[in-house]
Protein backbone atom coordinates (compact mmCIF):
# COMPACT_ATOMS: atom_id res chain seq x y z
CA UNK A 1 0.00 0.00 0.00
CA UNK A 2 1.50 3.38 -0.97
CA UNK A 3 1.96 5.95 1.77
CA UNK A 4 -0.89 8.36 2.27
CA UNK A 5 -0.32 11.85 0.85
CA UNK A 6 -1.28 13.28 4.21
CA UNK A 7 -2.13 11.71 7.55
CA UNK A 8 -3.21 13.52 10.69
CA UNK A 9 -3.23 11.62 13.98
CA UNK A 10 -5.14 13.29 16.81
CA UNK A 11 -4.00 16.79 15.92
CA UNK A 12 -5.00 19.53 18.39
CA UNK A 13 -4.19 23.22 18.34
CA UNK A 14 -4.85 25.22 21.48
CA UNK A 15 -4.79 28.99 21.82
CA UNK A 16 -4.81 29.44 25.58
CA UNK A 17 -7.99 27.79 26.79
CA UNK A 18 -9.51 27.61 23.31
CA UNK A 19 -9.19 24.33 21.45
CA UNK A 20 -9.37 25.66 17.89
CA UNK A 21 -8.64 22.17 16.55
CA UNK A 22 -9.46 19.27 18.83
CA UNK A 23 -8.15 15.79 18.14
CA UNK A 24 -8.55 15.70 14.35
CA UNK A 25 -7.47 12.56 12.50
CA UNK A 26 -7.75 12.11 8.78
CA UNK A 27 -6.00 10.27 5.98
CA UNK A 28 -5.70 11.56 2.45
CA UNK A 29 -4.79 8.96 -0.16
CA UNK A 30 -2.39 9.77 -3.00
CA UNK A 31 -4.37 11.66 -5.64
CA UNK A 32 -7.40 12.16 -3.42
CA UNK A 33 -9.30 15.43 -3.36
CA UNK A 34 -10.74 16.31 -0.01
CA UNK A 35 -12.88 19.23 1.06
CA UNK A 36 -12.87 20.45 4.63
CA UNK A 37 -16.05 22.37 5.25
CA UNK A 38 -17.79 23.78 8.28
CA UNK A 39 -19.30 26.99 9.62
CA UNK A 40 -17.20 29.98 10.65
CA UNK A 41 -14.97 29.22 13.61
CA UNK A 42 -15.04 25.48 13.00
CA UNK A 43 -11.23 25.42 12.95
CA UNK A 44 -10.72 24.84 9.23
CA UNK A 45 -8.05 27.46 8.69
CA UNK A 46 -6.25 26.53 11.92
CA UNK A 47 -6.17 22.90 10.80
CA UNK A 48 -4.81 24.09 7.48
CA UNK A 49 -2.06 26.06 9.16
CA UNK A 50 -1.10 22.99 11.15
CA UNK A 51 -0.81 21.03 7.89
CA UNK A 52 1.23 23.70 6.11
CA UNK A 53 3.45 24.37 9.14
CA UNK A 54 2.38 27.96 9.74
CA UNK A 55 1.53 26.90 13.31
CA UNK A 56 2.68 23.84 15.21
CA UNK A 57 0.08 21.52 16.74
CA UNK A 58 -0.12 21.33 20.53
CA UNK A 59 -0.75 17.59 20.30
CA UNK A 60 -0.82 14.89 17.66
CA UNK A 61 1.22 14.02 14.60
CA UNK A 62 1.31 15.23 11.00
CA UNK A 63 2.69 12.93 8.29
CA UNK A 64 3.32 14.09 4.76
CA UNK A 65 4.01 11.44 2.15
CA UNK A 66 4.45 8.86 4.91
CA UNK A 67 7.13 10.84 6.75
CA UNK A 68 6.68 12.67 10.01
CA UNK A 69 6.43 16.43 9.50
CA UNK A 70 4.91 17.53 12.80
CA UNK A 71 7.77 19.90 13.63
CA UNK A 72 8.87 20.77 10.08
CA UNK A 73 8.98 24.46 9.17
CA UNK A 74 6.80 25.83 6.35
CA UNK A 75 9.74 26.07 3.95
CA UNK A 76 10.75 22.49 4.75
CA UNK A 77 7.22 21.30 3.97
CA UNK A 78 7.21 23.37 0.80
CA UNK A 79 10.39 21.57 -0.26
CA UNK A 80 8.68 18.26 0.47
CA UNK A 81 5.98 19.13 -2.04
CA UNK A 82 3.33 20.97 -0.07
CA UNK A 83 1.91 23.95 -1.96
CA UNK A 84 -0.72 26.26 -0.56
CA UNK A 85 -2.85 29.25 -1.35
CA UNK A 86 -4.00 31.73 1.25
CA UNK A 87 -7.54 32.70 2.20
CA UNK A 88 -6.58 36.33 2.43
CA UNK A 89 -4.72 37.02 -0.77
CA UNK A 90 -1.06 36.97 0.14
CA UNK A 91 0.92 37.89 -2.94
CA UNK A 92 3.74 40.32 -3.59
CA UNK A 93 1.70 43.41 -4.51
CA UNK A 94 4.62 45.62 -5.58
CA UNK A 95 5.99 43.00 -7.98
CA UNK A 96 4.73 41.95 -11.39
CA UNK A 97 2.92 38.70 -12.19
CA UNK A 98 6.11 37.36 -13.82
CA UNK A 99 8.19 38.27 -10.74
CA UNK A 100 5.67 36.59 -8.43
CA UNK A 101 5.88 33.48 -10.58
CA UNK A 102 9.69 33.53 -10.53
CA UNK A 103 9.69 33.71 -6.73
CA UNK A 104 7.31 30.77 -6.59
CA UNK A 105 9.30 28.75 -9.11
CA UNK A 106 12.61 29.30 -7.33
CA UNK A 107 11.28 28.61 -3.84
CA UNK A 108 12.31 24.97 -3.99
CA UNK A 109 15.48 25.35 -6.09
CA UNK A 110 18.94 26.80 -5.75
CA UNK A 111 18.53 29.62 -8.27
CA UNK A 112 17.21 32.01 -5.62
CA UNK A 113 20.78 32.32 -4.30
CA UNK A 114 22.29 33.44 -7.63
CA UNK A 115 23.44 37.01 -7.14
CA UNK A 116 25.89 37.20 -10.02
CA UNK A 117 23.60 36.93 -12.99
CA UNK A 118 20.56 38.58 -14.49
CA UNK A 119 17.12 37.84 -13.10
CA UNK A 120 15.84 35.70 -15.98
CA UNK A 121 14.63 32.13 -16.44
CA UNK A 122 16.03 29.36 -18.60
CA UNK A 123 13.86 27.63 -21.19
CA UNK A 124 12.64 25.05 -18.66
CA UNK A 125 11.61 27.74 -16.20
CA UNK A 126 9.83 29.80 -18.84
CA UNK A 127 7.92 26.73 -19.93
CA UNK A 128 6.90 25.84 -16.37
CA UNK A 129 5.71 29.39 -15.68
CA UNK A 130 3.78 29.55 -18.95
CA UNK A 131 2.12 26.19 -18.22
CA UNK A 132 1.11 27.20 -14.68
CA UNK A 133 -0.25 30.54 -15.86
CA UNK A 134 -2.20 28.76 -18.58
CA UNK A 135 -3.67 26.29 -16.05
CA UNK A 136 -4.87 29.24 -14.00
CA UNK A 137 -6.08 31.04 -17.15
CA UNK A 138 -3.70 33.92 -16.59
CA UNK A 139 -1.95 33.95 -19.98
CA UNK A 140 -0.57 37.25 -21.21
CA UNK A 141 -0.64 39.05 -17.86
CA UNK A 142 3.09 38.67 -17.08
CA UNK A 143 3.94 42.35 -17.01
CA UNK A 144 1.00 43.50 -14.85
CA UNK A 145 1.79 44.71 -11.35
CA UNK A 146 -0.08 42.51 -8.87
CA UNK A 147 -1.71 45.40 -7.05
CA UNK A 148 -3.30 46.42 -10.36
CA UNK A 149 -4.94 43.02 -10.86
CA UNK A 150 -8.62 42.43 -10.12
CA UNK A 151 -9.36 40.40 -7.03
CA UNK A 152 -10.37 37.42 -9.15
CA UNK A 153 -7.11 37.58 -11.07
CA UNK A 154 -5.19 37.69 -7.81
CA UNK A 155 -6.90 34.47 -6.73
CA UNK A 156 -5.97 32.90 -10.07
CA UNK A 157 -2.37 34.02 -9.62
CA UNK A 158 -2.38 32.41 -6.15
CA UNK A 159 -3.27 29.15 -7.84
CA UNK A 160 -0.70 29.57 -10.59
CA UNK A 161 2.02 30.19 -8.01
CA UNK A 162 1.06 27.07 -6.09
CA UNK A 163 1.01 25.03 -9.32
CA UNK A 164 4.36 26.19 -10.69
CA UNK A 165 6.00 24.60 -7.66
CA UNK A 166 4.71 21.21 -8.90
CA UNK A 167 3.33 20.30 -5.49
CA UNK A 168 2.37 16.74 -4.62
CA UNK A 169 -0.08 17.99 -2.02
CA UNK A 170 -1.98 21.19 -2.74
CA UNK A 171 -3.74 23.07 0.04
CA UNK A 172 -6.39 25.50 -1.19
CA UNK A 173 -7.72 27.88 1.45
CA UNK A 174 -11.07 29.20 0.19
CA UNK A 175 -9.89 29.75 -3.38
CA UNK A 176 -13.21 31.30 -4.34
CA UNK A 177 -13.73 33.53 -1.28
CA UNK A 178 -15.04 36.96 -2.14
CA UNK A 179 -15.53 36.25 -5.83
CA UNK A 180 -18.54 36.90 -8.05
CA UNK A 181 -20.58 33.87 -9.22
CA UNK A 182 -18.94 34.02 -12.66
CA UNK A 183 -15.46 34.14 -11.13
CA UNK A 184 -16.34 31.28 -8.78
CA UNK A 185 -17.29 29.19 -11.77
CA UNK A 186 -13.94 29.98 -13.36
CA UNK A 187 -12.03 28.98 -10.22
CA UNK A 188 -14.05 25.75 -9.99
CA UNK A 189 -13.22 24.96 -13.62
CA UNK A 190 -9.52 25.65 -12.99
CA UNK A 191 -9.46 23.36 -9.94
CA UNK A 192 -11.39 20.63 -11.76
CA UNK A 193 -8.87 20.70 -14.63
CA UNK A 194 -5.82 20.18 -12.36
CA UNK A 195 -3.88 16.93 -12.85
CA UNK A 196 -5.58 13.96 -11.18
CA UNK A 197 -2.40 12.69 -9.50
CA UNK A 198 -2.25 15.86 -7.42
CA UNK A 199 -3.55 15.29 -3.88
CA UNK A 200 -5.58 18.21 -2.66
CA UNK A 201 -7.19 19.58 0.47
CA UNK A 202 -9.72 22.31 -0.16
CA UNK A 203 -11.25 24.53 2.49
CA UNK A 204 -14.43 26.09 1.26
CA UNK A 205 -17.27 27.96 2.82
CA UNK A 206 -19.55 27.45 -0.14
CA UNK A 207 -20.80 23.88 0.17
CA UNK A 208 -22.15 23.63 -3.38
CA UNK A 209 -18.84 24.67 -4.87
CA UNK A 210 -16.83 22.36 -2.62
CA UNK A 211 -19.00 19.27 -3.09
CA UNK A 212 -18.67 19.48 -6.87
CA UNK A 213 -14.88 19.36 -6.79
CA UNK A 214 -13.86 16.60 -4.39
CA UNK A 215 -13.89 12.85 -3.75
CA UNK A 216 -14.55 13.06 -0.02
CA UNK A 217 -15.66 15.64 2.47
CA UNK A 218 -14.68 16.25 6.09
CA UNK A 219 -17.15 18.39 8.00
CA UNK A 220 -15.71 20.23 10.99
CA UNK A 221 -17.61 21.75 13.86
CA UNK A 222 -16.15 23.42 16.94
CA UNK A 223 -12.69 22.06 16.22
CA UNK A 224 -13.77 18.41 15.79
CA UNK A 225 -14.52 16.21 12.83
CA UNK A 226 -18.30 15.92 12.68
CA UNK A 227 -18.69 13.72 9.61
CA UNK A 228 -16.43 12.26 6.94
CA UNK A 229 -18.21 10.98 3.85
CA UNK A 230 -18.65 11.18 0.08
CA UNK A 231 -20.18 14.42 -1.25
CA UNK A 232 -23.52 12.77 -2.08
CA UNK A 233 -24.01 11.62 1.51
CA UNK A 234 -23.04 15.00 2.95
CA UNK A 235 -25.94 16.84 1.34
CA UNK A 236 -28.50 14.64 3.03
CA UNK A 237 -26.79 14.40 6.40
CA UNK A 238 -28.96 15.77 9.19
CA UNK A 239 -26.02 16.72 11.43
CA UNK A 240 -24.40 18.72 8.65
CA UNK A 241 -27.62 20.57 7.97
CA UNK A 242 -27.92 21.34 11.64
CA UNK A 243 -24.46 22.89 12.03
CA UNK A 244 -24.83 24.82 8.80
CA UNK A 245 -28.41 25.98 9.14
CA UNK A 246 -29.20 25.57 12.83
CA UNK A 247 -32.48 24.01 13.92
CA UNK A 248 -35.61 24.93 11.93
CA UNK A 249 -36.65 27.30 14.67
CA UNK A 250 -33.40 29.26 14.46
CA UNK A 251 -33.63 29.43 10.69
CA UNK A 252 -36.97 31.18 11.02
CA UNK A 253 -35.56 33.55 13.59
CA UNK A 254 -32.66 34.40 11.28
CA UNK A 255 -34.99 35.05 8.37
CA UNK A 256 -37.05 37.62 10.29
CA UNK B 1 21.60 48.56 -24.07
CA UNK B 2 20.56 52.16 -23.45
CA UNK B 3 20.97 51.69 -19.68
CA UNK B 4 24.57 50.55 -20.09
CA UNK B 5 25.22 53.40 -22.53
CA UNK B 6 23.86 56.05 -20.18
CA UNK B 7 25.79 54.53 -17.26
CA UNK B 8 28.98 54.68 -19.35
CA UNK B 9 28.21 58.30 -20.27
CA UNK B 10 27.66 59.10 -16.59
CA UNK B 11 30.99 57.55 -15.57
CA UNK B 12 32.76 59.39 -18.40
CA UNK B 13 31.24 62.70 -17.30
CA UNK B 14 32.36 62.02 -13.72
CA UNK B 15 35.85 61.10 -14.97
CA UNK B 16 36.13 64.45 -16.77
CA UNK B 17 34.85 66.42 -13.78
CA UNK B 18 38.27 67.08 -12.14
CA UNK B 19 39.36 69.12 -15.16
CA UNK B 20 36.64 71.64 -14.36
CA UNK B 21 37.21 71.83 -10.61
CA UNK B 22 39.80 73.19 -8.21
CA UNK B 23 41.81 70.72 -6.14
CA UNK B 24 39.61 71.55 -3.14
CA UNK B 25 36.40 70.79 -5.02
CA UNK B 26 37.90 67.60 -6.42
CA UNK B 27 38.26 66.56 -2.78
CA UNK B 28 34.60 67.35 -2.16
CA UNK B 29 33.63 65.31 -5.23
CA UNK B 30 35.74 62.40 -3.90
CA UNK B 31 33.89 62.57 -0.61
CA UNK B 32 30.56 62.59 -2.45
CA UNK B 33 31.54 59.42 -4.36
CA UNK B 34 32.59 57.65 -1.15
CA UNK B 35 29.41 58.54 0.71
CA UNK B 36 27.31 57.63 -2.32
CA UNK B 37 28.79 54.12 -2.00
CA UNK B 38 27.88 54.04 1.70
CA UNK B 39 24.34 55.21 0.89
CA UNK B 40 24.04 52.57 -1.88
CA UNK B 41 25.10 49.84 0.52
CA UNK B 42 22.36 51.04 2.89
CA UNK B 43 19.87 51.10 0.02
CA UNK B 44 20.56 47.41 -0.71
CA UNK B 45 18.96 46.67 2.67
CA UNK B 46 16.52 49.57 3.04
CA UNK B 47 15.24 49.76 -0.52
CA UNK B 48 15.31 46.14 -1.60
CA UNK B 49 15.06 44.00 1.54
CA UNK B 50 12.78 46.43 3.40
CA UNK B 51 15.12 46.51 6.42
CA UNK B 52 16.38 49.98 7.34
CA UNK B 53 19.75 49.77 9.13
CA UNK B 54 21.24 52.40 11.43
CA UNK B 55 24.61 50.71 11.92
CA UNK B 56 26.25 51.20 8.55
CA UNK B 57 28.25 54.20 9.70
CA UNK B 58 29.80 51.93 12.33
CA UNK B 59 30.58 49.21 9.76
CA UNK B 60 32.00 51.82 7.37
CA UNK B 61 34.10 53.41 10.13
CA UNK B 62 35.35 50.08 11.46
CA UNK B 63 36.86 49.47 8.04
CA UNK B 64 38.43 52.95 8.14
CA UNK B 65 39.97 52.23 11.55
CA UNK B 66 41.33 48.85 10.47
CA UNK B 67 42.86 50.27 7.27
CA UNK B 68 44.58 53.17 9.02
CA UNK B 69 45.81 51.04 11.95
CA UNK B 70 46.99 48.05 9.93
CA UNK B 71 48.64 50.15 7.20
CA UNK B 72 51.40 50.87 9.70
CA UNK B 73 52.31 47.17 9.58
CA UNK B 74 51.23 45.79 6.19
CA UNK B 75 51.12 47.09 2.59
CA UNK B 76 48.23 49.42 1.82
CA UNK B 77 46.29 47.13 -0.56
CA UNK B 78 46.35 44.39 2.09
CA UNK B 79 45.31 46.88 4.75
CA UNK B 80 42.31 47.86 2.62
CA UNK B 81 41.35 44.21 2.17
CA UNK B 82 41.70 43.75 5.93
CA UNK B 83 39.35 46.71 6.47
CA UNK B 84 36.74 45.27 4.11
CA UNK B 85 37.11 41.86 5.76
CA UNK B 86 36.65 43.37 9.22
CA UNK B 87 33.52 45.17 7.99
CA UNK B 88 32.19 41.89 6.60
CA UNK B 89 32.79 40.06 9.88
CA UNK B 90 31.15 42.85 11.85
CA UNK B 91 28.17 42.76 9.47
CA UNK B 92 27.97 38.97 9.90
CA UNK B 93 27.83 39.41 13.68
CA UNK B 94 25.26 42.23 13.47
CA UNK B 95 23.25 40.29 10.90
CA UNK B 96 23.03 37.16 13.03
CA UNK B 97 21.54 39.29 15.79
CA UNK B 98 19.29 41.54 13.67
CA UNK B 99 17.85 39.63 10.70
CA UNK B 100 15.04 37.96 12.59
CA UNK B 101 13.56 41.34 13.39
CA UNK B 102 11.94 43.87 11.11
CA UNK B 103 10.49 47.36 11.13
CA UNK B 104 11.23 49.55 14.10
CA UNK B 105 12.88 46.68 16.00
CA UNK B 106 15.42 46.20 13.26
CA UNK B 107 16.05 49.95 13.24
CA UNK B 108 16.60 50.11 17.00
CA UNK B 109 18.66 46.94 17.20
CA UNK B 110 21.04 48.07 14.47
CA UNK B 111 21.22 51.50 16.10
CA UNK B 112 22.23 49.88 19.41
CA UNK B 113 24.84 47.68 17.72
CA UNK B 114 26.33 50.73 16.03
CA UNK B 115 26.49 52.56 19.36
CA UNK B 116 28.51 49.70 20.85
CA UNK B 117 31.13 50.11 18.12
CA UNK B 118 31.24 53.83 18.76
CA UNK B 119 31.65 53.24 22.50
CA UNK B 120 34.52 50.80 21.91
CA UNK B 121 36.33 53.22 19.59
CA UNK B 122 35.89 56.03 22.09
CA UNK B 123 37.10 54.11 25.16
CA UNK B 124 39.74 51.73 23.80
CA UNK B 125 42.28 54.53 23.77
CA UNK B 126 45.35 52.27 23.67
CA UNK B 127 44.42 51.22 20.13
CA UNK B 128 42.05 53.84 18.76
CA UNK B 129 43.52 56.90 20.44
CA UNK B 130 40.10 57.62 21.94
CA UNK B 131 38.66 61.01 21.09
CA UNK B 132 41.93 62.12 19.48
CA UNK B 133 41.63 59.48 16.81
CA UNK B 134 44.43 58.05 14.70
CA UNK B 135 46.32 59.79 11.97
CA UNK B 136 47.32 57.67 8.98
CA UNK B 137 50.20 57.91 6.61
CA UNK B 138 48.45 56.65 3.49
CA UNK B 139 48.52 59.58 1.08
CA UNK B 140 52.00 58.95 -0.26
CA UNK B 141 53.40 59.16 -3.76
CA UNK B 142 50.78 59.52 -6.46
CA UNK B 143 47.96 59.21 -3.92
CA UNK B 144 48.89 62.63 -2.55
CA UNK B 145 47.40 64.14 -5.72
CA UNK B 146 43.71 64.98 -5.25
CA UNK B 147 42.81 64.19 -8.87
CA UNK B 148 44.62 60.83 -8.85
CA UNK B 149 42.76 59.84 -5.70
CA UNK B 150 39.47 60.96 -7.24
CA UNK B 151 40.02 58.75 -10.27
CA UNK B 152 41.00 55.82 -8.08
CA UNK B 153 37.81 56.25 -6.02
CA UNK B 154 35.76 56.67 -9.20
CA UNK B 155 37.20 53.48 -10.71
CA UNK B 156 36.68 51.46 -7.53
CA UNK B 157 33.23 53.02 -7.04
CA UNK B 158 32.17 52.13 -10.58
CA UNK B 159 33.07 48.50 -10.02
CA UNK B 160 31.36 48.43 -6.61
CA UNK B 161 28.22 50.19 -7.87
CA UNK B 162 28.03 47.79 -10.82
CA UNK B 163 28.34 44.86 -8.42
CA UNK B 164 25.51 46.22 -6.25
CA UNK B 165 23.39 46.83 -9.34
CA UNK B 166 24.01 43.24 -10.41
CA UNK B 167 23.09 42.02 -6.93
CA UNK B 168 19.75 43.82 -6.68
CA UNK B 169 18.76 42.79 -10.20
CA UNK B 170 19.69 39.13 -9.80
CA UNK B 171 17.46 36.25 -8.68
CA UNK B 172 18.90 36.95 -5.22
CA UNK B 173 17.73 40.56 -5.46
CA UNK B 174 14.24 39.53 -6.52
CA UNK B 175 14.11 37.25 -3.49
CA UNK B 176 14.99 40.25 -1.31
CA UNK B 177 12.15 42.26 -2.84
CA UNK B 178 9.81 39.36 -2.19
CA UNK B 179 10.92 39.30 1.46
CA UNK B 180 10.26 43.04 1.65
CA UNK B 181 6.72 42.54 0.36
CA UNK B 182 5.72 39.41 2.30
CA UNK B 183 8.14 37.34 4.38
CA UNK B 184 5.46 34.82 5.42
CA UNK B 185 4.55 34.09 1.84
CA UNK B 186 8.21 33.68 0.97
CA UNK B 187 8.47 30.99 3.65
CA UNK B 188 5.41 29.21 2.35
CA UNK B 189 7.07 29.18 -1.08
CA UNK B 190 10.13 27.43 0.39
CA UNK B 191 12.46 30.42 0.77
CA UNK B 192 14.80 30.69 3.74
CA UNK B 193 14.07 34.28 4.72
CA UNK B 194 16.52 34.63 7.64
CA UNK B 195 19.46 33.19 5.73
CA UNK B 196 18.72 35.38 2.73
CA UNK B 197 18.60 38.49 4.88
CA UNK B 198 21.84 37.50 6.60
CA UNK B 199 23.64 37.15 3.26
CA UNK B 200 22.22 40.48 2.11
CA UNK B 201 23.34 42.07 5.37
CA UNK B 202 26.89 40.74 4.94
CA UNK B 203 27.01 41.82 1.29
CA UNK B 204 25.78 45.27 2.24
CA UNK B 205 28.37 45.41 5.04
CA UNK B 206 31.18 44.46 2.64
CA UNK B 207 30.16 47.31 0.34
CA UNK B 208 29.98 49.74 3.27
CA UNK B 209 33.41 48.46 4.32
CA UNK B 210 34.81 49.10 0.85
CA UNK B 211 33.49 52.67 1.06
CA UNK B 212 35.10 52.97 4.51
CA UNK B 213 38.45 51.74 3.16
CA UNK B 214 38.32 54.39 0.42
CA UNK B 215 37.44 56.94 3.08
CA UNK B 216 40.64 55.97 4.93
CA UNK B 217 42.61 56.92 1.80
CA UNK B 218 40.71 60.15 1.40
CA UNK B 219 40.70 61.35 5.00
CA UNK B 220 43.93 59.77 6.26
CA UNK B 221 42.53 60.21 9.76
CA UNK B 222 39.89 58.43 11.77
CA UNK B 223 38.17 59.24 15.06
CA UNK B 224 35.00 58.05 16.82
CA UNK B 225 32.99 60.56 14.73
CA UNK B 226 33.53 58.26 11.74
CA UNK B 227 31.71 55.37 13.45
CA UNK B 228 29.16 57.52 15.29
CA UNK B 229 25.41 57.46 14.81
CA UNK B 230 25.23 60.70 12.76
CA UNK B 231 27.35 58.94 10.13
CA UNK B 232 24.76 56.15 9.85
CA UNK B 233 21.93 58.67 9.79
CA UNK B 234 23.56 60.79 7.10
CA UNK B 235 24.18 57.73 4.94
CA UNK B 236 20.53 56.75 5.33
CA UNK B 237 19.37 60.31 4.62
CA UNK B 238 21.44 60.34 1.41
CA UNK B 239 19.80 57.10 0.32
CA UNK B 240 16.35 58.50 1.14
CA UNK B 241 17.09 61.89 -0.47
CA UNK B 242 18.20 60.17 -3.66
CA UNK B 243 15.35 57.68 -3.61
CA UNK B 244 15.14 54.47 -1.62
CA UNK B 245 15.08 51.47 -3.93
CA UNK B 246 16.70 53.34 -6.83
CA UNK B 247 20.30 52.39 -5.85
CA UNK B 248 22.03 55.04 -8.00
CA UNK B 249 19.84 57.74 -6.52
CA UNK B 250 22.28 57.58 -3.62
CA UNK B 251 24.77 59.56 -5.73
CA UNK B 252 22.27 62.40 -6.12
CA UNK B 253 21.47 62.23 -2.41
CA UNK B 254 25.15 62.35 -1.42
CA UNK B 255 25.80 65.23 -3.82
CA UNK B 256 22.83 67.15 -2.46
CA UNK B 257 23.68 66.74 1.23
CA UNK B 258 27.46 67.20 0.97
CA UNK B 259 27.11 70.04 -1.53
CA UNK B 260 24.57 71.73 0.66
CA UNK B 261 26.73 71.35 3.76
CA UNK B 262 29.64 72.96 1.94
CA UNK B 263 27.49 75.83 0.70
CA UNK B 264 25.68 76.43 3.99
CA UNK B 265 28.81 76.29 6.13
CA UNK B 266 30.09 79.38 4.33
CA UNK B 267 27.15 81.32 5.81
CA UNK B 268 26.25 79.70 9.10
CA UNK B 269 27.39 77.11 11.58
CA UNK B 270 23.89 75.71 11.95
CA UNK B 271 24.36 72.87 9.45
CA UNK B 272 22.37 70.29 11.49
CA UNK B 273 19.38 72.67 11.50
CA UNK B 274 19.64 73.14 7.76
CA UNK B 275 19.99 69.37 7.28
CA UNK B 276 16.84 68.78 9.34
CA UNK B 277 14.87 71.39 7.39
CA UNK B 278 16.12 69.92 4.11
CA UNK B 279 15.00 66.44 5.16
CA UNK B 280 11.54 67.77 6.05
CA UNK B 281 11.29 69.66 2.77
CA UNK B 282 12.28 66.52 0.85
CA UNK B 283 9.67 64.44 2.67
CA UNK B 284 7.01 66.97 1.64
CA UNK B 285 7.90 67.66 -2.00
CA UNK B 286 9.70 64.45 -3.01
CA UNK B 287 9.07 61.63 -0.51
CA UNK B 288 10.23 59.15 -3.14
CA UNK B 289 13.60 60.96 -3.38
CA UNK B 290 15.22 63.01 -6.13
CA UNK B 291 15.70 60.16 -8.57
CA UNK B 292 12.38 58.57 -7.65
CA UNK B 293 10.66 61.91 -8.25
CA UNK B 294 12.43 62.44 -11.57
CA UNK B 295 11.40 58.96 -12.65
CA UNK B 296 7.78 59.60 -11.62
CA UNK B 297 7.73 62.85 -13.58
CA UNK B 298 9.04 61.09 -16.66
CA UNK B 299 6.39 58.42 -16.12
CA UNK B 300 8.83 55.55 -16.16
CA UNK B 301 9.23 54.88 -12.47
CA UNK B 302 10.97 51.57 -11.86
CA UNK B 303 11.78 52.02 -8.19
CA UNK B 304 10.27 49.66 -5.67
CA UNK B 305 8.49 52.25 -3.60
CA UNK B 306 9.17 54.14 -0.41
CA UNK B 307 10.64 53.18 2.88
CA UNK B 308 8.61 51.11 5.31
Amino acid sequence: MPAAALALHGVSVRFGALRAVDGVSLTLEEGERRAVIGPNGAGKTTLFNAISGAILPSEGRVEIGGRDATRASPQERARRGVGRTFQITNLFPELTVAENMRLALRGRGAAKWFFWRADTLDAHGREAVAAALASARMEGRDAARVRDLSYGEQRQLELAMALVQRPRLLLLDEPAAGLSPVERGLVAAIVRALPRDLSMVLIEHDMDLALGLVDRVTVMHEGRVLVEAAPAEIRGDARVQEVYLGTPHRVLAAAC
Amino acid sequence: MTAAASAAAGVLALALLPFALSAFHVGVATEILIFALLAMSIDVLAGFAGRTPLCHGAIFGTSTYVVILSAHAIPLPLAMLAGIGAAGLLALLFGVIAVRTSGVYFLLLTLALGLIVWGVCLRWTAVTGGENGVRGDLRQGWLADARALYWLVLAAGTVLAAAMWRLVRSPFGLTLRGIKDSPTRMQALGHDVARHLLLAFVASGLFAGAAGALYALYNDFVSPTTVALPQSVEGLLMAIAGGVGTLFGALAGAALLIGLELFVSAWTERWPTVLGLTAILLMIVAPEGLVGKAGAIMGSRRSTGGIR
